[in-house]
């Protein structure tokens, strides 16, 4: 037998080694047989040393070409291997990614909510934030002086009887409250720090009202304060202005009226765009077009006085609003008692 | 306030086509109008008639058929009212009529007879509340069959606004003066008629009546008239109409008018019947301590007995009889024994001006609250008597007494206050030159005089909410914006150099809050009044704060743990299928303060040192998803505490802690620079304590720590915020399984093995616990990875063997762990 016959028996044999291979492990091996050391192609190669020169070049060539042929061949057959096994594979991992059961869905990860009110405080305090104010916080049982006394607020003073009051058990009767707003947290930041004063005051505040739609005993509030050298009513209605387009949105509008406060004077009601008909009146609004908001005016220099800050050097304004009441108009809450019951039903919508 | 537009227009000629515009400017004044009420709308269909028969209807007893005219023929209408006959002249209703309050009067048939029309009621006209039969025109001057009913009893169409006025607002607490402000900003006219001179008695008063004032301070100025002859009797219909579109009922004569001018002009007047009072006289003292009288509406009353506001000392302006018997709370109510009644003939007409500070205190001390009070805390007019008391003896019309006795003590005078334009720009932010500041205070009642860059400006005594400078000015200087009108004044954005932010306490709590929605939380929102009975469910005991005056039993306590409300927010989920959840709360717990308290200035004035509770804000989470248990709730502290980078707080198993399951329970403390502070604990829910708060539905996973401890980055200690190079060379893991007593803390041999891992040690995770066939009972093998590192090298094999022998003795040193 010739050695051309023989290498073409080889090559014979070792491709079809090559392609009977039905998976990547078996073409492995197939191509170590044929291939590897001892297969039949590298004990060829090795007899050739048996040759003379020429002939050892001639057959030399013809087995690198063999090699070359089968090489291309097992990559083939690998490429087409591995793209049966990976269709073999997807088909084996389908999946309807919508049988998903909620109990799966619940037993990798889920996520719970803030409260709504909490959502809504952190929007009004970023609003603020963003329009250059801290945020203050302070207790939320007090003395009278700071509900009220330090506020212009006078004991057995008529307007007191504007704040339905919680009084505890402590000291002389009728001495310490819970707060009715967090205007005391007003008063203990001007106590502490001196002018300038650009700060928003969130936080719970108590009133003595029977729960009802509007209302609840327990509530939320966020005051502003600021007090600065030059400031005016203009610079008050300006930020209210501001705040109501940045948080209701740009066709929200505010107006001013009078109104009485006794810590603020002049003192002023804010009314803004009514949320529900955007202004073009309705039940809500009683048709006006306009909600009553919040309360606002210029720091009465009685405060000043109080606290010791003087009022021909400083001025300053204040506005109060509850934040309940804000989620209540942007969501369209019905009854804001729905706000306290911690369904988890009602807590998940926002 | 419910105020008649006609009523107005006794002052200013206010353009009755004109209502919205009303409307509209007292808004811009602060007078805000809640409603607008169209009157006397309704009858104009509504014609006077004659009845000329009435007859049975059979087999009917409650109606009956009468024949009326009005002008046009008989009519036959059915009516079930029986106080007329024949004769009779009684407003009609013809068909088609559309009665106020969208009635429109059809055709009916009832037992077979044919109705045309309605034989009407007063109160079915809204005329008064009379419902009692139909109204009897015979005594109406010009009623006569077929003239229109409005013309006859001369009623006009009318509106009524119900004003809404501030507190510090008593002057327009009054038709008049509303009159004044909605005229001055309308720029009309504005007049308060003087009161026609009541007959001359020809007696001097002086003759008639005493007045004496003992304390003038609760009572500075008292004005009495004396009228002879009266005759007590129902008032004209005008002025009974008026009261009733005001929402005041009419009585009789001298009362009604005596209402009418609290109405007009804002100040009470009292009329009492002279010859029940005894001495013939009056006189103001205070009342003695424990003093009593049964006041009009039959309550009787203790006085001059301190209350429990700050700075009642208990004083009460009593009224007295000549002879120093009460006869009424001066300013409040008066006595039931000399009221007016029928047989009253002689009138001793009152008016006063009181402290309106000592009418505040004893109205609020007796919770007896009424229009008289209401308007003399807030501040009437003490130069504003003179006129009310004149205009009730015009209204009374009979015969007065020679002069008023008048007495007086310090009365408050007119106050003059300096207001310069500098001051009104500074607070206002707009320019509004001397003259036109005073074009708009002078219709209102203010003098002002130009002069020195500002003005002068004398305030009216009607005007108590203007107090005396310096303060006063910007009380001035309200009056001008609203007069101005806030919508006139520009807006402008102030701006500061000082940046604003959240502070870093505010940030983490975000952060915390933000990381238990990630383990799956609800944020929650429990009440903070609770029952005491639930913190010693919980078996919280000791003081509480209470609630001196709470609305329900159940919430009169400050609440000093946020299980209770968690738990039962629970409860209220589970019992609406809704079972499988989280919650979390972040909120205030309070201490009493025999416990622990917190000083604040306090008292009156602020001159002392109050001691309040201690507040507490704490983050709670209660886990009852479907496997929750204290694991769970150890997973979430874990997540917790590697959100705000904890480190150095341990869990030390605790038995006692009030409201947790006493052996799945633990305290959290923190190791910090002052010492360990425990800050919080975890476990779950003693399920007795959960039941008790109407959960049942099995574990409760619990997380309960003081957030103001938990982000104090000296007591909790945070991971220092410098990077840390990581290593560039591979790590070695040392697996280590140390079978351990079952009374000594993985977290003990944990830390054994930190400390002697060293600087090497990457990280530490207990992966496994077994306890079975091979570990002895009563033990438990723990299995540990030690990931080892060094940042400049891979660690040898010896290295790694050493670390090994090093970590295992030292948990044998520490806990008596042996290798499994």
């Amino acid at each position: 037998m010739t050695g051309t016959v023989r290498f073409a028996e080889i090559e014979r044999d070792a491709a079809d080694a090559l392609v009977s291979a039905t998976s990547l492990a078996a073409l492995a091996e197939a191509q170590t047989a044929v291939l590897g050391k001892r297969s039949a192609l590298a004990s060829a190669h090795r007899d050739l040393a048996a040759l003379d020169p020429e002939e050892r070049r001639a057959a030399g060539r013809v087995l690198h070409e063999i090699r070359t042929h089968l090489e291309a061949l097992a990559a083939e057959r690998a490429a087409a291997l591995a793209a049966r096994e990976r269709a073999e594979m997807l088909d084996r991992d389908r999946l309807d990614l919508t049988e998903v059961t909620d109990d799966e869905v619940r037993s990798v990860i889920r996520r719970g909510r803030l409260h709504l009110v909490d959502q809504t405080r952190r929007e009004l305090e970023d609003v603020f934030v963003a329009m250059g104010f801290t945020v203050a916080e302070g207790p939320e049982a007090e003395t009278d002086w700071y509900n009220f006394e330090a506020l212009n607020i006078p004991p057995a003073h008529p307007a007191r009887s504007m704040w339905d009051t919680f009084y505890l058990d402590l000291g002389q009767p009728e001495t310490v409250v819970l707060r009715t707003h967090t205007s005391p947290v007003q008063v203990h930041l001007m106590e502490e720090q001196a002018p300038p004063v650009h700060a928003v005051m969130p936080g719970r505040c108590y009133r003595r009202e029977t729960a009802d739609a509007r209302h609840l005993p327990v509530f939320h509030q966020i005051e502003g304060l600021v007090v600065d050298h030059g400031i005016t009513f203009a610079d008050l209605a300006g930020t209210i202005e501001t705040f109501t387009t940045a948080y209701f949105g740009a066709d929200i509008h505010s107006r001013l009226r009078p109104g009485y406060f006794p810590f603020t004077d002049p003192s002023a009601e804010v009314e803004v765009t009514c949320t529900i008909c955007r202004g073009k009146g309705c039940r809500t609004c009683s048709g006006t077009g306009w909600v009553e908001l919040a309360g606002c005016g210029m720091v009465d220099p009685a405060v000043f006085a109080a606290v010791g800050i003087d009022p021909q050097e400083w001025t300053g304004f204040a506005f109060g609003f509850g934040i309940d009441r804000c989620a209540q108009m942007r969501h369209l809450i019905a009854d804001t008692r729905a706000l306290a019951e911690n369904d988890v039903r009602f807590l998940r919508q926002f | 306030m419910k105020t008649p537009l006609s009523w107005l227009r006794d002052f200013a000629p206010f353009d009755t086509s004109e209502v919205s515009r009303l409307v509209t400017t007292l808004d811009e004044l602060g007078l805000v109008v809640e409603g607008v009420e169209h009157v006397g709308e309704g009858l104009g269909d509504v014609v006077v008639a004659l009845v000329e028969g009435v007859d049975a209807i059979p087999g009917a007893d409650r109606i009956r058929l009468v024949t009326v005219d009005a002008g046009q023929g008989p009519l036959e209408v059915v009516c079930g009212a029986q106080n007329f006959a024949a004769g009779d002249l009684v407003p009609l209703a013809p068909i088609g009529a559309v009665l106020p309050g969208e009635v429109e009067i059809r055709r009916r048939t009832m037992k077979g007879a044919v109705s045309n029309g309605m034989l009407c009621s007063a109160r079915e006209l809204r005329l008064s509340d009379d419902h009692q039969g139909i109204l009897v025109l015979n005594d109406v001057e010009g009623a006569r069959p077929g003239v229109p009913l409005t013309d006859a009893l001369g009623i006009d169409e009318d509106v009524v606004f119900d004003i809404t006025v501030e507190g510090n607002r008593p002057d327009a607490w009054s038709v008049a003066g509303v009159a004044r402000d909605l005229a001055g900003k309308l720029g009309l006219p504005f007049t308060l008629p003087d009161p026609a001179p009541a007959p001359d008695l020809g007696k001097p008063v002086e003759a008639l009546a005493s007045l004496e004032i003992e304390a003038l301070d609760l009572c500075p100025r008292m004005v009495v008239r004396v009228l002879e002859g009266v005759r007590v009797a129902p008032s004209p219909r005008w002025l009974a109409r008026r009261l009733l579109l005001a929402g005041m009922r009419p009585i009789n004569n001298v009362v009604d008018a005596s209402n009418y001018v609290m109405l007009e002009l804002g100040q009470p007047t009292h009329p009492y019947d002279l010859d029940r009072l005894g001495g013939a006289g009056l006189l103001v003292r205070r009342a003695r301590r424990g003093e009593r009288l049964v006041t009009l509406d039959g309550v009787e009353r203790t006085l001059g007995t301190p209350g429990r506001g700050l700075g009642d000392t208990g004083e009460d302006c009593l009224i007295c009889d000549a002879d120093g018997s009460p006869v009424g709370i001066g300013g409040i109510m008066g006595g039931a024994a000399s009221e007016i009644s029928g047989s009253t003939t002689r009138v001793a007409l009152e008016a006063a001006y009181f402290s309106p500070m000592a009418i505040a205190r004893t109205s609020k001390r007796l919770g007896l609250r009424t229009e008289a009070s209401a308007r003399f805390e807030r501040g009437c007019d003490p130069w504003g008597i003179d006129r009310a008391v004149d205009r009730v003896c015009e209204l009374v019309g009979a015969p007065s007494a020679t002069g008023k006795l008048d007495v007086r003590g310090a009365v408050p005078e007119p106050e003059r206050i300096f207001v310069s334009s500098r001051r009104i720009g500074a607070v206002l932010g707009v320019d509004i030159d001397v003259a036109r500041a005073a074009s708009l205070l002078e219709p209102i009642g203010f003098g002002a005089e130009p002069g020195g860059e500002g003005l002068l400006v004398t305030v009216p005594t009607n005007r108590p909410d203007i107090r005396p400078a310096p303060y006063g000015v910007e009380d001035v200087i309200e009056e001008i914006a609203r007069t101005y009108g806030y919508s006139q004044i520009p807006r402008r954005q102030p701006a500061w150099p000082e940046p604003g932010g959240l502070t870093q306490h505010q940030r983490d709590r975000r952060l915390v809050a933000d990381a238990m929605c990630g383990v799956g939380a609800y944020e929650a929102w429990t009440p903070s009044l609770v029952d005491d009975a639930d913190h010693r469910a919980m078996g919280l005991f000791g003081p509480s704060v209470r609630v001196s005056n709470p609305i329900v039993k159940e919430e009169a306590w400050l609440r000093r743990s946020l299980l209770p409300g968690l738990v039962r927010a629970l409860a209220w989920n589970a019992n609406r299928r809704q079972g499988d959840v989280r919650l979390f709360e972040i909120g205030t717990v309070f201490s009493h303060p025999d416990v622990e308290g917190r000083g604040a200035r306090g008292g009156s004035g602020g001159t002392q040192e109050a001691v309040l509770p201690a507040e507490h804000e704490r983050l709670a989470a209660v886990l009852a998803s479907a496997g929750d248990d204290a694991r769970h709730a150890v997973a979430v502290w874990r997540v917790l505490a590697d959100a705000l980078r904890l480190e150095a707080v341990d869990v030390v198993a605790d038995g006692s802690i009030p409201g947790l399951h006493p052996t799945r329970a633990a305290r959290l403390v923190a190791r910090g620079h002052g010492g360990s502070t425990p800050i919080g604990a975890l476990g779950e829910v003693d399920p007795e304590v959960a039941a008790a708060f109407g959960y049942d539905g099995g574990r409760v996973g619990w997380l309960d720590v003081d957030l103001g401890l938990v982000l104090d980055p000296g007591v909790a200690l945070r991971r220092p915020s410098e990077a840390r190079t990581i290593s560039r060379f591979p790590s070695s893991d040392v697996d280590l399984a140390l079978v351990v007593a079952d009374g000594v803390p993985a977290a003990q041999v944990q830390a054994a093995l930190v400390a002697a891992g060293g600087d090497l040690l990457e990280s530490a995770h207990l992966f496994d616990v077994y306890r079975g066939p091979g570990v002895p009972e009563g033990h438990r093998s723990l299995a540990f990875r030690l990931r080892f590192s060094a940042p400049d090298r891979t660690l040898t094999d010896d290295e790694v063997g050493r670390l090994r022998q090093e970590t295992i003795h030292a948990a044998q040193e520490a806990t008596g762990a042996t290798l499994r």
